[in-house]
């Protein structure tokens, strides 16, 4: 039995082929092998968020997958859905409002957030909160990001 | 932390899947979303994950005349989504949204749910509300094991070592039947404080409780109650919750009653 594979994904679309240890979680991979540090650890054990990617266009918890398990995927970071662009309006709003004050949460707020608006153009505060409700921060006691978020949502972002 | 080491293998047939399972040290994967953590807090260390996501049969959720199977890789996302299961399954289609966050639901499993038998969790509760069928498949053939003898204790089902969890099997919910699901946590997402999981058919009741004991229980008393009052005295019969950080065994019991008296009019009045 193998200990270690080999994967081919596609990692912001770019073709990414990688011999990994089978133990080795999606979001060590992002940031150790491809040096993606924008996905941040906080728990690795699911609770905080931090480390939310994009798998094949659902966001999932990224060291709740492992690598391998990537294989075949394609796998779209913070660092991809900025330079495409599709985040800007939500990144000019959370800048705007101030609804970042350390960062670390930041990125898989952003994923989180847009998710929610590809799923749901006209949510509510309520559907806001419950979208984000996996996604931890310690700094803005959610106030702000919520009016980031809505902001967006009212076409104002 | 990080996981130890562990060898992985994704079969392509059912067959070397259970050759795999069989294996000494053998886990499966399943989504993945309980027991990565546990992987990665070094709560278990298996030797070997096989990882079941590429078995397409064990996908999928459909309609057979009145029974709606749930292939055990349906996620809870693909439960949300489900036409099915929102016109045949009310309660499960109610049930899913207080699982966990949209992220996590986008991975975990029905099947992976009911095999770790979390006594927290929603789906165990919701399938004694609705006296589902558990199929599982060993190397020596399908097995179907009724939701009341499933759940053996915390952490604990009726599976043996060696067998996959491959199907749930629910009765799709007529016209004239009833059902509610509540839960009360903390935050949206967390971990059930207390909940229940209802079905009213016939004149009978099917009272499910979670995160009230090392599993979800029916409460039997209550369910055979004729009014909502001795309903609600009836459960102390049926329940001695579990205490946790925050929450007495009394608080939990009040909670329970709670709920069951916000679900029963749902359940008695509509017949």
């Amino acid at each position: 039995m193998e200990h270690a594979l080999d994967i081919t994904l596609t990692v912001n679309g770019a073709q990414v082929a990688r011999r990994v240890p089978a133990c080795t979680h999606l979001v060590d991979f992002l940031r150790e092998e491809l040096g993606l540090t924008g996905s941040h650890l906080g728990c690795e054990h699911g609770m905080c968020g931090a480390c939310t990617v994009r798998v094949d266009g659902e966001i999932v918890r990224g060291c709740l997958m492992l690598a391998v398990q990537a294989n075949g995927c394609k796998v779209e970071t913070i660092e991809g859905l900025s330079d495409t662009g599709e985040l800007a309006k939500l990144q000019k709003a959370f800048h705007e409002r101030n609804a970042l004050q350390c960062g670390f949460c930041t990125p898989g707020m952003l994923l989180a957030a847009r998710d929610l608006l590809k799923h749901n153009p006209k949510p509510d505060r309520e559907q806001i909160r419950a979208h984000i409700s996996g996604n931890y921060c310690r700094c803005t006691g959610y106030q702000a990001i919520v009016d980031a978020i809505e902001e967006v949502v009212n076409g104002k972002g | 932390m990080k996981a130890a080491s562990f060898a992985y293998a994704k079969p392509r047939t059912l067959d070397e899947a259970l050759a795999l399972a069989a294996r000494p040290g053998a886990k499966i994967l399943a989504g993945g979303q309980s027991l990565i953590p546990s992987l990665n807090m070094r709560l278990s260390s298996p030797e070997l994950l096989v990882d079941i996501n590429g078995l397409d049969e064990l996908k999928g959720i459909r309609l057979d005349k009145d029974v709606v199977r749930i292939g055990a890789l349906a996620t809870h996302a693909d439960i949300e989504k489900s036409d099915v299961v929102r016109k045949h399954l009310p309660l499960l289609a109610e049930a899913v949204p207080h699982i966990a966050h949209p992220a996590i639901r986008n991975r975990g499993t029905i099947g992976g749910s009911l095999a770790l038998a979390d006594p927290a969790a929603e789906y165990p509760a919701c399938v004694l509300a609705l006296d589902a069928v558990i199929v599982a498949t060993g190397q020596k053939g399908e097995r179907r094991i009724k939701a009341s003898d499933f759940f053996k204790g915390l952490f604990e089902t009726d599976l043996k070592p060696g067998e996959l969890l491959t199907a749930v099997e629910f009765k799709a919910q007529k016209k004239d039947e009833h059902s509610a699901f509540l839960e009360l946590a903390r935050r949206h997402g967390d971990y059930a404080i207390i909940g229940l999981a209802a079905f009213a058919a016939n004149g009978t009741k099917r009272l499910a409780y979670f995160g009230a004991a090392d599993r979800a229980v029916l409460a039997q008393n209550a369910a055979k109650a004729k009014d909502l009052e001795s309903a609600k005295a009836a459960l102390a019969k049926d329940l001695q919750p579990t205490a946790d950080l925050y929450h007495s065994s009394q608080t939990k019991l009040h909670l329970a009653r709670v709920l069951l008296e916000r679900a029963w009019n749902t359940l008695s009045t509509l017949r």
